[in-house]
């Protein structure tokens, strides 16, 4: 399935968190954030993972970073800078790399916050937070440090003279600015991407999301690109993966995606969202209840309670992940009886 | 359609330590019975100091309507509820009862420590002189209308135990619980998943019409306006800088603002483009420049633009902008 140029692979990932109680904390359950999780993101693309709120997607971007340890399963990132020099790239299992990899494996891959207003320290200055992975990893020190930044500084759309200022006196999409200047100081391959819009308004998210496509054109960087707004994720993605209670139920390439959805949840969710456009009257899906909890998830397939397709082989059998051929999978027994809606264009 | 509530001229502004935070700065909009009025502008645009001018809940201090009028249409009569007390008997009757609002985040709107059903009932007992059973029965009747499954049982559970769809279900059913004649939605789904979102604006647009009740919607989201409003009008630093039917805002926008907004979001339902973003930010509200608010990030700013504020009018029948492109 993976072919030459994939970056990174993720096998078979499950994140499963205990849930405690009583006075001894005893384990009474399990939340399945993510549950067997199998994709790939090929080297220069931007690959969109999207859904609702606890279906995982923040928990995926965190454990291929390994800023959470996995239940099970790997994360295999294929490093240039590793290799030696016979080889074109080093294949590392992220989560089972030793301390002395893992750091140098941080070079490669970096991340940019949702919050841009809790993921700078409010003490440092500018340059300081920017320079300061540059110092941990022993990049560059001194003036050459210094000359990084103010390029780096430039190269997200900040001042040099910025550097001495501290973040409080930048507004929020320049502050996501000095985040992203952050996460590519070190030269990185990947960038996962958690939300880094969501939190900025309106008209600053526009300048971010070009800011993050010159970047990607400019430094050659591959984007994991997390979000629940799936207009941001059709307009910057090559790829898309939909989650659904810790499952990826489908994933395709971003305009077959919409065009020809086969998972019903993709279909609800495309429908769902409103268009800006008063005279577009394409009639919405609507979902019945909520999104179930994943302590206690529903048998068969987890969306079969909400779905109006539903038969009685979703209640019972727990569909699997599965290729429809070119890069489409879905995790759906109904996929290819199903006439689904694709998005209407207005 | 006869007009509900009329507000001419408001001005409502901050007195602060650092200076004057002028939030409303000369409003003027109508709101037409039974129709959806769409206020969009980015967060410190003054929409939500609006709306809590008409409620009457600006806080006093900092707070104050320093100009303006809100008139209030019932019954034949108008009222003028800015020289109203915000406290007295007579605004009491009227906030909740026949003008209401719903939140942004149903959690922190909510009282946690009581059930719904007593928080809803308590609306229906003040403002309906009804006795406690009825009370309870009109509560079910509403948490029914707005399709929380198991009324009965759900009435008396407490925020925590919903879902935040459900909260802001709650919240709707309580906001509706009085009839009221308008309903300010503040908004109302940004907090919820866009499942749920979807259902959320599928309710209120249904009991809207069911009730016969008037909107004002405040939102950011293009999106939702689009969707859900007759008219609209758009803010920016305070003041409106574009207004009229949805349709002619959406395929005739005049203001650069606007039309700004329109470019740099994504949708849907077009291809995949470059966006085109509005440079700059927004200014600081204590440095508000002197001439249009919008000139330093104005793509067809010119002289004039920099040194005097263009005014609001018609600039077709039926539509309002503020900028001097129109002159």
């Amino acid at each position: 399935m993976a072919s030459d140029n994939v970056l990174l692979e993720v096998k078979n990932l499950k994140k499963y968190f205990p849930v405690r109680k009583g006075i001894l904390r005893r384990v009474v359950a399990h939340v399945k954030a993510v549950d067997d999780v199998d994709l790939y993101i090929k080297e220069g693309e931007t690959f969109g993972l999207v859904g609702e709120s606890g279906c995982g997607k923040t928990t995926i971007g965190r454990t291929i970073l390994r800023l959470i340890e996995p239940t099970a399963g790997g994360v295999i990132f294929r490093s240039k800078r590793l290799a030696n020099s016979s080889e074109q790239y080093r294949e590392v299992d992220v989560t089972a790399a030793s301390p002395k990899v893992m750091k140098a494996l941080r070079r490669d891959m970096q991340i940019i916050f949702q919050d841009p207003y809790s993921s700078l320290n409010p003490r440092m200055t500018v340059g300081a937070i920017v320079g300061e992975p540059l110092l941990v990893h022993g990049v560059a020190r001194g003036s050459e440090r210094e000359d990084r930044v103010r390029h780096l500084l430039g190269a997200v759309g900040l001042k040099p003279d910025h550097m001495k200022r501290y973040p409080h006196e930048f507004s929020g999409g320049q502050r996501q600015r000095i985040g992203i200047a952050r996460a590519l100081a070190l030269e990185p391959q990947l960038i996962v991407a958690d939300e880094p819009i969501s939190a900025l308004d309106v008209s600053i998210q526009a300048q971010v999301l070009n800011l993050l496509e010159d970047l990607q054109d400019e430094f050659g960087l591959t984007y994991l690109f997390i979000a629940h707004n799936l207009s941001v994720v059709k307009h910057i993605s090559d790829r898309v993966a939909v989650m659904y209670l810790g499952r990826i139920v489908e994933l395709a390439r971003t305009e077959e995606l919409f065009d020809n959805p086969k998972h019903p949840y993709t279909e609800a969710l495309m429908s769902a969202v409103p268009v800006p456009d008063p005279d577009y009257s394409a009639e919405r899906i609507i979902l019945k209840g909520d999104v179930p909890s994943p302590v206690n998830p529903p048998s068969g397939c987890y969306f079969h309670p909400r779905c109006r397709y539903a038969r009685e082989v979703c209640k019972t059998e727990t569909p699997v992940y599965r290729h429809l051929g070119g890069e489409h999978f879905v995790t759906c027994h109904l996929a290819d009886s199903l006439n689904l809606r694709p998005v209407r264009k207005g | 359609m006869a007009p509900l509530i009329e507000v001419r001229g408001l001005k409502t502004y901050f007195y602060t330590d650092d200076g004057v935070v002028r939030a409303v700065d000369g409003v003027d909009f109508t709101i037409e019975q039974e129709k959806t009025l769409g206020v969009v502008g980015e967060s410190g645009c003054g929409k939500s100091v609006t709306a809590l001018s008409i409620m009457g809940l600006i806080q006093t201090p900092p707070g104050k309507i320093e100009a303006g009028e809100i008139l209030y249409h019932r019954n034949g009569n108008v009222t003028e509820l800015t020289n109203l007390d915000p406290k007295g008997k007579e605004y009491r009757s009227i906030r909740g009862n026949e003008i209401a609002m719903i939140f942004q985040e149903p959690m922190t709107s909510l009282n946690p420590v009581y059930t719904i059903g007593n928080q809803i009932m308590e609306a229906i007992i003040l403002h309906q002189k009804v006795g406690k059973k009825e009370a309870r029965k009109r509560a079910v009747a509403m948490l029914e209308a707005v399709g929380i499954p198991l009324p009965r049982q759900r009435i008396d559970e407490y925020p925590h135990q919903l879902s935040g769809g459900m909260r802001q279900r709650a919240m709707i059913a309580m906001a509706l619980s009085c009839n009221p004649s308008l309903l300010i939605a503040d908004e109302p789904t940004t907090a919820l998943d866009v499942t749920i979102e979807a259902q959320v604006l599928t309710l209120m647009h249904d009991l809207r019409k069911e009730f016969k009740t008037a909107m004002m919607l405040i939102t950011h989201d293009l999106g939702v306006i689009a969707s859900m409003a007759d008219d609209v009008v758009v803010m920016y630093l305070g003041k409106i800088v574009e207004g009229s039917t949805v349709r002619n805002v959406f395929h005739h926008t005049k203001h650069p603002y606007t039309q700004g907004l329109m470019s740099s979001i994504p949708s849907l339902a077009t291809k995949r483009h470059r966006l085109v973003p509005i440079e700059g930010v927004v200014p600081d509200p204590f440095e508000v420049p002197a001439g249009c608010g919008f000139e330093p990030r104005c793509p067809q700013s010119m002289g004039i633009c920099k040194r005097e504020t263009p005014p609001l009018k018609e600039v077709v029948p039926g539509h309002r902008a503020a900028c001097w492109l129109y002159e």
